[in-house]
């Protein structure tokens, strides 16, 4: 049975009250808009990058708990990372909340992200959790449209 | 006039008639709040279901055979319960289609098309649901008509004053939603239509909501026009039914062109059918129809004026145990109400909502309700929506309102 308090775990519920990075940045290097139809999620997701390194992000936007929180951990990981680590995080990432990469039994660089395993147990929201992720493929492979998760 | 039943209500004899109410979800009762999404349906609508397609099945109106005789009577009698449900004229006046959007399409592209010209006024309301709002939209790209949006209060009520003040020669139809998806407002429909007749406008009532809450006729009330859909009044889902008065429709031309809806084709030109078939192309909803006309009959014995006000008990209780929680914000207060009730609690977004109550058991729509503009109206990205039926329990809006107060000690 799924179990909630795998879901709002504490550290969720922290970055959902005080959402780290919720920002405009002054000299963006990539700005991508991203959206979950199914409940309204929206992020403005903005990157500095420095050569292919992530210098700065920041996000604005509002939604749910875990899309809010899930933009919120991006952030703090995706920084001065490069593109190609993003890239993989990202991946890693999808894969996990879809229940595709178990991060206790394979190799992975999730780290601290591990924390969202959980959300594979709520299909309703994987989604959610997703967003930010989706949303920062996006801006690294210059999407010109606003990504959608449908 | 209908006969009144027995006074009491035996929530437990109709539970047992609903298998879906019989499931559980994480290992709890399902608490099924979302029934202005869809409704469950009784065992006799699936017996009758399956009969047709076990016993019955044939197409209608073609064969001279046995069994093609007995699916036309079957179909055509349900037309007949349609009628009297809704106190229609005449059968000739009951179309079948697929849901309440579909008849409201039809009669923005039939009437709509024929009728309408550059610069005429439709209005509508701001607690419209999508389905009300978009082919009216779509019409007045096709044709240069005007939209107007009749407003709404904080207690989510229309602006009748407003709505007086926009009638004008340039309207050239209303069209308005008797109960409220997302609020729960009833509206005063029969001083809307009143009004609207004052100037010769004919109005359209979006009774997908009222259908399964209110005893609906539609001569009393002399819209001319009224949509609803079967599956929000325990009957199956893809069938549906637009009332219209006869000498509209007889003016209106055919919405979709096929088989049934056909006296004589030839290449050279093609004569239509009568009413209702005119408006029925092609091999139509049999089961649905049929399995439609049983959900009414069985809505009917246990009578919509009962319904009605168990129901308003439901609202009653709900409302004063819900709308007393700290942090809990009613959204949709209006006076004259049904079997909605809509919420937000603090900043909590309505999905996380959502999915605490359901690990509860508990079903609740989370999200817009395909009423961006209502959730505009109120500041609010969505809401959380409980909708009862009359096989709801005070004893479910109980666990609700536990279950309300576990996301707001997750959230605290």
């Amino acid at each position: 049975m799924a179990d909630l308090n795998e879901l709002y775990q504490q550290v969720i519920l922290d970055h959902n009250k005080k959402p780290r990075n919720f920002k405009a940045l002054d000299t963006p290097s990539l700005t991508q808009e991203g959206h979950n139809p199914l409940c309204g999620d929206h992020i403005t997701l903005q990157l500095e990058l420095d050569g292919d390194i992530v210098k700065d992000v920041g996000f604005q936007g509002s939604g749910c708990a875990i899309s809010k929180a899930s933009s919120s951990m991006m952030t703090t990981a995706v920084k001065g990372k490069t593109k190609a680590e993003v890239e993989l995080m990202a991946d890693e990432f999808v894969k996990m909340v879809r229940g595709e990469l178990d991060p206790e039994a394979q190799e992975n660089q999730l780290g601290r992200l591990k924390i969202f395993a959980g959300v594979k147990e709520f299909p309703a929201r994987v989604k959610c959790a997703a967003l930010s992720w989706r949303t920062v493929q996006a801006a690294l492979e210059g999407a010109a449209q606003a990504v959608s998760t449908e | 006039m209908k006969t009144q039943t027995a006074p009491e209500f035996d929530v437990a004899a109709i539970r047992a008639e609903f298998p879906m109410l019989t499931q559980t979800v994480n290992g709890k009762p399902l608490i099924y709040f979302d029934n202005a999404a869809t409704s469950h349906k009784p065992q006799c609508v699936l017996d009758k279901l399956d009969h047709y397609y076990a016993a019955h099945n044939s197409n209608v109106h073609r064969g001279v055979h046995h069994f093609s005789q007995l699916a036309t009577r079957e179909y055509e009698g349900a037309r007949e319960i349609v009628r009297r449900f809704i106190n229609a004229a005449s059968e000739k006046e009951v179309i079948y289609t697929s849901g309440t959007t579909e008849g409201i399409n039809l009669v923005a592209a039939s009437y709509g098309r024929k009728f309408l010209r550059e610069g005429d006024e439709i209005i509508i309301s701001a607690m419209e649901h999508h389905a009300n709002i978009v082919p009216w939209q779509m019409l007045c790209e096709q044709i240069g008509a005007v939209l107007r949006v009749i407003p709404i209060n904080d207690d989510g009520e229309l602006v009748m004053e407003e709505y007086e003040k926009m009638l004008n020669p340039k309207t050239k139809f209303v069209s308005v939603v008797y109960i409220s998806n997302a609020l729960g407002t009833i509206n005063p429909v029969k001083r809307i239509i009143e009004l609207a007749h004052a100037q010769d406008v004919p109005v359209l009532i979006d009774g997908a909501q009222s259908a399964p809450h209110l005893q609906v006729d539609v001569r009393e009330l002399d819209c001319d026009f009224y949509v609803f859909s079967s599956h929000k009044i325990c009957g199956p889902t893809g069938i549906g039914v637009l009332y219209g008065k006869q000498h509209l429709l007889e003016q209106m031309p055919p919405y979709q062109g096929g088989g049934d809806m056909i006296a004589t084709v030839s290449f050279e030109k093609t004569t239509y059918n009568v009413l209702p078939y005119k408006f029925e192309a092609g091999t139509p909803h049999i089961a649905g129809a049929i399995g439609m006309g049983r959900a009414i009959q069985y809505l009917e014995n246990i009578g919509l004026d009962n319904i009605a006000a168990y129901e308003y008990e439901l609202l009653d209780y709900a409302t004063e145990l819900i709308g007393g929680i700290s942090g809990v914000r009613l959204i949709g207060t209006a006076k004259q109400k049904a079997s909605v009730l809509s919420f937000v609690i603090g900043d909590i977004h309505p999905h996380d909502i959502g999915t605490i109550l359901d690990q509860e058991g508990i079903a609740v729509r989370a999200g817009h309700h395909c009423a961006q503009p209502v959730m505009k109206r109120f500041n609010v990205p969505s809401t959380a929506r409980a909708s009862f039926a009359f096989y709801n329990t005070k004893e479910e809006i109980d666990a609700l309102a536990n279950a309300i107060n576990k996301v707001i000690e997750v959230f605290g």
